[in-house]
């Protein structure tokens, strides 16, 4: 495979080895206890309900980077490529499924209940499939045809990519935030003074089946195995008669329907979405994605869980101004500290 | 008509040519060996004959078929799987999956746990360390988990791309063993090999390959006994 990879992951198990990696990890845990100390501090200072409060939005907020995190990690796993367009998908379902709310009998503030909620699924399943096909269009039209290329260029096509459908976003909806309908019940009830919404339950939920499902699905079905086979060695996975192309189109798409998902769940919790989501997102996504290791879907699952908590945390607790500094602060430690991310891949690769 | 016939071939890695009208055959039941130096190209041979590249001119035809521009994935459907260069395992994939992996294309699922039991039994070592990481495995059971790894394909012709590279010499003599059992169980085997006299010893038939080009050709035995495959590969 490539000579950037290979190299970096040489560099990686160099950096692991012996007395080093044990050092290194040491200076992380030294961070995350600083951290946690800190915290602690603002956490006592602010009572027990408020802390309960902010765990709620904080798993919330994460379950939705978490799944926006897949899709950058799969396919990193599969063609270590960087989908910068990822994060625009994740923005398109956003936009897609608050046009299809009202197609669906579904609006603002209605009383809910088993139709609208079968309505909503209508939505999700809908958007999901509709970012999967545009994703695997995307791999198709931007990726597949430079393949042998040399890694450079389909990393240019993908934020080539990224600016082309920011463009169409903006075309569609204009520059500004736009409103998202607020279709969820508000209601929520009282857990020891903390105020836990109906909407909070329903993403966390919705995040763990399908985060489950993805897991389940990549270890145990045919086109799972066909998926780690590929990420792992390319031209044995065509000795053994997988359809590469098949096989990465088919990652592209998954990845996609999860983003098509957090799209729909980070409109319908946040009620808002603006043109150039996917890039701010996006990259708190794919910082996830890294700061659980790429190409791990355990990583980016575990990453953008606990990225989405920080920057909850961060917000609630300190000074939001500086939330996405922390937020990046995080990745350069956890990359100098444990370069494979937290789930990073010890086994030798070849 | 042999099993595999490869007739004429080039082969190019952009404008350099690697293979130059190079002519080979398997028939049913044989060991061939294909034996020649480093870069000579036999692993371009077997690559193209597996379909991960394409010959520019010339043919493949194997029972009868045109593989000439067959791709890769369709190729072990059709009956051909390799144990390639460098082994090419799934490194974080256990040793049962990885072995598993070489069922991808079967049809028939009915045989696979009789084809795990025969390979189990080939290589015992494999079995002690069925739920072992690949990744982790040493090199020669790296190689003896490639070579299973493709018998589980259950292939017409199997392919072997230096089965004994870096091996300590009592596993390449396990290895050699392994390829005459599995020959005698009946199928055929296409050999590439750098170590020379081992490949004819066990080889019905073997061609030599120099620089992209067969320059010799006979029973194993022939071509052990000539001077110059004596000179140039067998350090004589
Ligand atoms: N990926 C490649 N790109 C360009 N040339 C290659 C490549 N792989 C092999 N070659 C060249 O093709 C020739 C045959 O190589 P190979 O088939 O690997 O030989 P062998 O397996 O006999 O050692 C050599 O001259 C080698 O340098
Ligand atoms: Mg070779």
């Amino acid at each position: 495979m490539g000579t950037i990879g290979e190299a970096v992951r040489r560099r990686r198990s160099a950096l692991r080895s012996g007395l080093t990696g044990r050092f290194l990890d040491l200076g992380l845990i030294v961070v995350v206890a600083a951290f946690l100390i800190l915290l602690a501090t603002r956490v006592l200072e602010h009572g027990p309900s408020f802390f309960l409060q902010i765990l709620t939005f904080a798993i919330a907020n994460g379950g939705i980077y978490a799944l926006i995190a897949l899709g950058y990690t799969m396919v990193y796993g599969i063609i270590e490529l960087i989908n910068f367009a990822h994060g625009d998908v994740f923005a398109f379902g956003a936009f897609l499924s608050a046009s299809l709310i009202p197609v669906f009998g579904l609006g603002e503030d209605k009383p809910f209940g088993v139709l609208p909620a079968l309505a909503l699924l209508g939505v999700f399943v809908v958007t999901m499939l509709v970012c999967g096909v545009l994703n695997v269009s995307i791999e198709r039209i931007a990726y597949r045809p430079l393949r042998h290329a040399p890694r450079l260029a389909p990393l240019i096509t993908a934020i080539g990519m990224s600016f082309f459908l920011e463009g169409a976003l903006f075309l569609w909806k204009g520059p500004s935030n736009v409103h998202y309908p607020n279709v969820l019940p508000s209601a929520g009830f009282n857990l020891f003074g903390a105020e836990i919404g109906t909407k909070e339950i329903i993403v966390i939920v919705t995040a763990l089946v399908l985060v489950v499902a993805l897991a389940l699905f990549v270890e145990r079905s045919r086109l799972g195995k066909a998926m780690r086979a590929t990420a792992q060695d390319r031209d044995a996975s065509l000795l053994m008669g997988i359809d590469i192309d098949q096989t990465i189109a088919a990652t592209f798409f998954i990845g996609a329907l999860l983003a098509g998902a957090g799209g729909t769940m980070y409109g319908l919790y946040y009620n808002t979405s603006v043109f150039d989501l996917g890039f701010s997102a996006g990259l708190v996504a794919f910082t996830a994605a890294v700061f659980g290791g790429i190409g791990n879907i355990y990583g980016a699952a575990i990453g953008g869980l606990l990225i989405g908590m920080i920057q909850s945390f961060w917000d609630g607790y300190f000074e939001s101004a500086w939330t996405q500094v922390v937020i990046f602060a995080v990745l350069i430690l956890v990359l100098v500290f444990r370069p494979t991310g937290i789930l990073g891949m010890r086994v030798p690769e070849k | 008509m042999a099993l595999l016939e490869v007739s004429k071939i080039d082969v190019f890695y952009g404008r350099v040519q690697a293979i130059r009208g190079l002519s080979i055959s398997v028939g049913a039941g044989e060991i061939v060996a294909l034996i020649g130096s480093n870069g000579a190209g036999k692993t371009t041979t077997l690559r193209t004959i597996s379909g991960l590249m394409h010959p520019a001119g010339g043919k493949i035809s194997f029972d009868g078929r045109d593989l000439t521009q067959t791709k890769a994935h369709e190729i072990v459907r059709i009956g051909i799987c390799q144990s390639p260069e460098g082994r090419r395992l799934f490194p974080r994939m256990i040793v049962l999956d990885n072995l598993l992996m070489g069922t991808y294309a079967r049809k028939e699922r009915s045989g696979i746990q009789s084809d795990l039991a025969r390979v189990y039994e080939l290589f015992p070592r494999l079995k002690e360390r069925t739920k072992q990481l690949a990744g982790t495995l040493s090199g020669g059971e790296q190689q003896m988990l490639a070579i299973g790894r493709a018998l589980m394909a259950h292939p017409k012709l199997l392919m072997l791309d230096e089965p004994s590279l870096g091996l300590a010499p009592i596993l390449v003599e396990t290895i050699f063993r392994v390829c005459t059992e599995i020959n005698a169980q009946g199928t055929p085997i296409l050999l590439v090999e750098q170590n020379a006299s081992k490949a004819l010893e066990i080889a019905h038939r073997a061609y030599v390959l120099e620089t992209g080009s067969i320059v010799q050709t006979g029973t194993g035995k022939e071509l052990l006994s000539s001077p110059d495959v004596q000179r140039a590969y067998l350090g004589m």
